[in-house]
């Protein structure tokens, strides 16, 4: 696909156990343009982050990327190593962690981390990156940053901070952003000014966000595109107004009916049977069929059904909307 | 800050006047002075005389007492056994422990942190591995023995290195160095070795623990997906946060070298204050033990004062003087 900024193509992530192999990216393919931001949802486990950081190069080993393909901007970065994938880190590929209270280092001034990340980059001068270091802070709306790029990461509060490490993650303009779960650890109160923040950038710089989460809110606020996660696999990939309103897998219609909306009164919030199947202990046919509510004997025999149209789903529901 | 430093000023004079107290009150138990001092051909008389003139008849606060107005003003009394000034006995023979001290600290901490910061980064690498195991060595092995097998290593079988003593000496200032001289240099090779050898197996197995521990934080993984060279990850921001812990140990190692340069100094007969400790013990030479025992206290408080000022300039959340804006 031309324009996309992040293409994946069957890209299988592996882990060999004692027990055998692990897959918790298996067969996943798809690709965000440039400006977009795709929702990746799914429950713990399902291997969103898992996705995520084999772009970005920083599987734990033995986790490893055993087939498929990354390409970046046009370059394929899946087999790059060592100084070659450096060098894509934070210059094309930027990345969100989840908790901002441990993701800066606490002994270095803010200031510093920004310069010292942009300096390793950028071909600018020391004032150059001081000056870029107080604009981004300013960017993300951290007040007073001119006297801020001194302070310590234990000067800031957790929301403070992760609006500091959305100043990392993009100071040295990256085309794609990894935000791994960037509101999961804040207050409630602070994530809609984060998620808020982070799509403004990213439309303005029209940089590419990979947004994952567990919080169909957050994807439901933020996304253009959404991408469901089930046991390594893509259950449904849609823009998000479909998938939200007219889910065509099973798995994404019993998400969107455990999520709480305001529009859907006090009724009891629906939830899916059972638990996500642990990844050395796979059902046979479809993942999901022992919780499905839909699923018949083929489900159960033939193996992995493939994406067919927008969702994994050999009976995909029509026309249902979400109760 | 200040206030700080001053109560720990204040922390410290008292520690000194406890380790005063318990060294005086236990020099009573090494034996009688007197028994050295005076020859075969003494009478009762004698005796009574000398210990009324070194004050030993006194009772054990007044003698106390008597050595700190003393100390206060630098005269730690005259040696028993020499019958000189022993603040110039220990002016005279502490340059050589220093030097050696320096040396053996300055080995232990710039190897025990590289290997330590090695082993860490390739811990699972056939090197590092080795490293680990030839590391139990230097900590279990006790001093002496590593001190006379390096004797007969490089001394006796090789020839390459002195066996005991300092070498030739330059004389600077009121400081006597080995520095300065080829021999000099020489022979502090094998004792600072054998003196230092078990700090920095500790301190490598602690940076390497500690290493371990920071490079599994999430900042590390932040600052890997910034794009940071290897080397910023590792030293700027791994390294920095393994400092406290190992600040703290290093500060105490550095203590214990000199204290227990006192072993080193005997295997290699080695003429700095450990072996004129020890050679005071045998004779009862009060003073030197008392002065030797201040001495001592004086490096440990003076090194933790050092450390807990180190702890400030390391970590920033240490700092009270600023205060968390939100």
């Amino acid at each position: 696909m031309t324009g996309a900024i992040l293409s994946i193509r069957n890209l299988t992530v592996e882990i060999p156990t004692r027990y055998g192999i692990l897959r918790p990216v298996n067969g996943v393919s798809y690709d965000i343009a440039a400006g977009e931001i795709l929702g990746v949802v799914g429950e713990s486990g399902a291997g969103k982050s898992m996705a995520g950081n084999a772009v970005i190069g920083l599987l734990t080993p033995p986790a490893h990327i055993a087939s498929g393909e990354i390409h970046v901007g046009g370059t394929r970065v899946d087999q790059l190593k060592g100084d070659a994938m450096r060098r894509l880190r934070g210059k094309e590929i930027g990345m969100v962690f989840q908790d901002p209270l441990t993701s800066l280092n606490p002994l270095l001034r803010i200031g510093d981390q920004l310069t010292e990340t942009m300096l390793a980059h950028l071909d600018i001068s020391r004032a150059e990156a001081d000056r870029r270091a107080v604009a981004a802070l300013e960017e993300v709306g951290i007040p007073g940053a001119a006297e801020r790029v001194g302070s310590y990461p234990h000067e800031f509060s957790g929301g403070m901070r992760q609006r500091v490490v959305i100043a990392l993650a993009l100071c040295a303009e990256p085309s794609l952003v990894i935000a791994d779960e960037p509101t999961t650890a804040l207050d409630v109160s602070v994530q809609a000014q984060i998620i808020a923040l982070l799509k403004r950038l990213c439309r303005e710089r029209g940089t590419a966000v990979m947004l994952i989460t567990h919080d169909m809110g957050v994807i439901a606020e933020a996304a253009d595109r959404v991408a469901v996660m089930y046991a390594g696999k893509l259950a449904e990939l849609g823009p998000v107004r479909d998938v939200i309103t007219q889910p065509r897998h099973p798995y994404t219609y019993g998400l969107m009916g455990s999520t709480p909306l305001a529009s859907r009164g006090k009724d009891r919030l629906h939830q899916i049977p059972g638990a996500m199947p642990r990844l050395d202990a796979l059902p046979e046919g479809c993942a999901f069929h022992p919780r499905c509510p839909k699923a018949q004997d083929a489900c159960r025999r033939t193996p992995e059904p493939k994406m067919d149209g927008r969702a994994a789903c050999f009976f995909p529901m029509v026309g249902e909307a979400v109760a | 800050m200040l206030a700080f430093i001053i109560r720990r000023v204040l922390q410290s004079i008292l520690v000194l006047l406890v380790v005063g107290a318990v060294a005086f009150s236990m020099f009573r138990f090494v034996g009688d002075p007197i028994d050295n001092m005076l020859g075969q051909e003494r009478t009762q008389a004698d005796i009574e005389r000398l210990r009324a003139d070194l004050g030993l008849d006194q009772p054990f606060p007044v003698q106390y007492y008597k050595f700190l107005e003393g100390a206060v003003q630098g005269n730690f009394g005259v040696s028993y056994r020499q019958g000189r000034p022993v603040s110039d006995i220990l002016l005279e023979r502490a340059p050589a422990t220093l030097e050696l001290a320096a040396v053996s600290g300055f080995l232990a901490i710039s190897i025990g942190i590289a290997l330590g910061v090695f082993t860490a980064i390739r811990r699972n690498g056939f090197a590092a591995n080795a490293i680990m195991s030839v590391s139990l060595i230097g900590v279990s092995l006790p001093t002496f023995l590593i001190g006379i097998l390096l004797i007969y290593l490089f001394s006796v079988e090789l020839g390459w290195l002195p066996s005991f003593g300092r070498g030739e000496t330059v004389k600077v200032g009121g400081w006597s160095t080995g520095f300065l001289t080829e021999s000099g240099l020489k022979a502090l090779i094998l004792p600072s070795i054998t003196l230092g050898l078990y700090q920095m197996t500790l301190i490598m197995r602690l940076v390497r623990s500690e290493m371990l521990e920071v490079l599994r934080q999430d900042y590390i993984r932040f600052a890997r997906a910034r794009g940071l060279r290897d080397r910023a990850v590792n030293f700027r921001h791994a390294l920095k946060n393994t400092l406290v812990p190992v600040i703290t140990v290093t500060g105490l190692q550095l203590g214990s070298i000199i204290a227990f340069a006192i072993i080193t100094e005997t295997v290699f007969q080695w003429p700095g204050v450990g072996l004129l400790f020890i050679n005071a013990i045998q004779f009862v030479d009060i003073p030197v033990m008392a002065a030797y025992l201040m001495l001592i206290s004086v490096m440990f408080v003076g090194i933790n004062l050092i450390v807990d000022l180190l702890y400030f300039a390391i970590d920033p959340r240490l700092r009270a003087d600023r205060t968390a804006a939100h």
